[in-house]
């Protein structure tokens, strides 16, 4: 397989302001994902998943360190293919649906029926056909996050980066979200990055699990799953997944405590 | 469900109407002061007819419509340039929260040393009402626009001006539009409430003017035409106001 993402020593530092020292987020790491892989990073709160993510989506910068996207420098600016799903609703809640998903295409300056075959075809991807001319304020939480994935989706982006997308959602409609995902990405043949908190969603969904370390995060292990391509939510039921899950516990635990004895 | 809503939002206000017209009438409340409902309509259609109050009606509306115009551009330009400079932020933010506290009519011996006895004093009151409502509320819109959507204008790779126009504006437009609808009441409200004090002509003084000759009849008229206005210009910004959103929103 292609590598389609390189980290090298990167790491990221936040300034200090006045009275506040500098907070190294994430020591220097290496990190290769290849093409169309499903990659999940776990790792204590506050160890610099998300800022990993912003990182190679280009939303933050490196303070050491490159991130390359398809051989390109990630330097300042999201680049072209790349989309970003967000732990927070990002649905704006002036459009109806469609106009969300078609959002983004609208600005490419598409043709018009090129617009509406996109956007009727996620529309009816996620599941959201009978809410197409629905507000967000109209959705339920799971709905509104398949709405920013349908934005996202539209675009056809080589690289999704998703970041806790199902955080806020029920233990079943996670799983249940979890197979869309999976649909959507052998649907696609993108690159899935996902961060996450829970230990047996990234067990379930990913190719290979990257753990990370307490703050100043770095990966402590990339543990690969083995699963094949064409699989489902059913999986949980396997001895293998709960073997996946302990293994990543026994890797976590104690970075955890570190993590929540630095909270105190 | 908004058209049940709206049917008994209006029959609260028709039954009001209505018991203050019977209350009147029975005379549970004294003619002297307060005529039923139904003859400050007739009053104020026979005022209107005439054409005698056409000329201070005409004042009114332009002496609120400058200070407005200039209370709407100034405030929404200063509640950006806040929002954009924390310092200055820091530095106006007591004055914002204290403003409306310090009755600004006070000062309006000032006004007429500093601008004489003509429209602008008028104006400058309407304005200095209006302005910070305005002001106030872009803040508080631009406040609560989620760093989450900035954030998705930069994965959609647009630039400043199309962020602001396509995501930011449309994000605060409900506190923008709350601000305008409070500068339009504000702006009558210091400019009416100056007349009545600093002026020899508008509605405000023709109010005072009608109380002190106990025609009462003129008063009501006027007193319900200005209630007519401010309802009417409301009711054109909410409608603005839903069009703009579908606009953008089809955009």
């Amino acid at each position: 397989m292609d590598q389609h993402v390189v980290l090298k020593n990167v790491s990221r530092i936040y300034p200090g302001g006045p009275g506040r020292r500098p907070v190294q987020a994430l020591a220097p790491l290496d990190l290769d994902l290849q093409k169309g892989e499903f990659f999940a990073v776990v790792g204590p709160s506050g160890c610099g998943k998300s800022t990993l993510l912003e990182v190679i989506a280009g939303l933050a910068p490196v303070s050491e360190g490159t991130v390359t996207f398809e051989g390109m420098p990630v330097e300042g600016r999201v680049p072209t293919g790349v989309g970003v799903v967000f732990q927070e609703d990002a649905s704006f809640p002036w459009l109806t649906v469609e106009d969300n998903i078609a959002f983004g295409l609208r600005r490419a300056s598409m043709d018009k029926r090129e617009v509406s075959q996109r956007v009727e075809h996620a529309v009816a991807f996620m599941g959201l056909k009978a809410f197409a001319r629905a507000y967000p304020a109209q959705l339920s939480g799971g709905m509104r996050q398949r709405v920013c994935i349908a934005r996202t989706l539209v675009l056809q982006p080589r690289l999704i980066l998703l970041d806790e997308p199902f955080g806020a959602l029920d233990q079943q409609t996670r799983l249940l979200m979890g197979d869309e995902l999976l649909r959507l990405w052998r649907a696609t043949k993108a690159t899935v990055l996902l961060i996450t908190h829970a230990l047996d969603e990234a067990a379930m969904l990913a190719d290979r699990v990257g753990v990370m370390s307490s703050r100043p995060g770095r990966f402590i292990d990339i543990v690969a799953t083995g699963w094949p391509r064409d699989r489902d939510s059913l999986i949980v039921a396997r001895p293998e997944f709960g073997q996946i899950t302990g293994h990543l516990w026994s890797l976590l635990r104690e970075e955890s405590i570190k993590a929540l004895q630095g909270d105190r | 469900m908004r058209l049940r809503i709206n049917l008994l939002r209006l029959a609260v206000i028709v039954a009001a109407v209505l018991l203050v017209e019977l209350l009147v009438r029975v005379g549970t409340i004294s003619r002297v002061m307060l005529i039923p409902p139904s003859e400050m309509v007739l009053a104020l259609f026979r005022l209107l007819a005439s054409g005698r109050m056409t000329r201070d009606i005409a004042l009114t509306l332009r002496n609120v419509g400058i200070a407005l115009t200039f209370a709407i551009v100034l405030g929404f330009a200063g509640g950006v340039a806040v929002h954009a400079l924390p310092r200055l932020r820091s530095i106006l933010d007591p004055l914002f929260a204290s403003y409306y506290a310090v009755p600004i009519f006070v000062f309006y011996p000032l006004f007429i040393v500093i601008s004489g006895m003509g429209s602008l004093p008028l104006i400058i009151m309407g304005f200095l009402s209006a302005v910070i409502a305005m002001v106030i509320n872009t803040l508080n819109g631009l406040d609560r626009v989620p760093a989450v959507f900035r954030k998705t204008g930069r994965v959609l790779q647009m630039g400043r001006f199309e962020t602001v126009c396509l995501i930011i504006l449309p994000a605060a437009a409900a506190h923008i539009f709350t601000g305008l609808k409070l500068a339009v009441a504000y702006a009558f409200i210091g400019v009416i409430a100056a007349e009545f004090i600093l002026s020899g002509g508008g509605i405000g003084y023709e109010i005072s003017f009608t109380y002190f000759a106990f025609d009462n009849n003129t008063m009501y008229a006027l007193i319900l035409l200005i209630l007519v206005l401010v309802t009417a210009i409301n009711m054109g910004l909410y409608a603005w106001e839903r069009r703009v959103q579908t606009r953008v929103g089809r955009r």
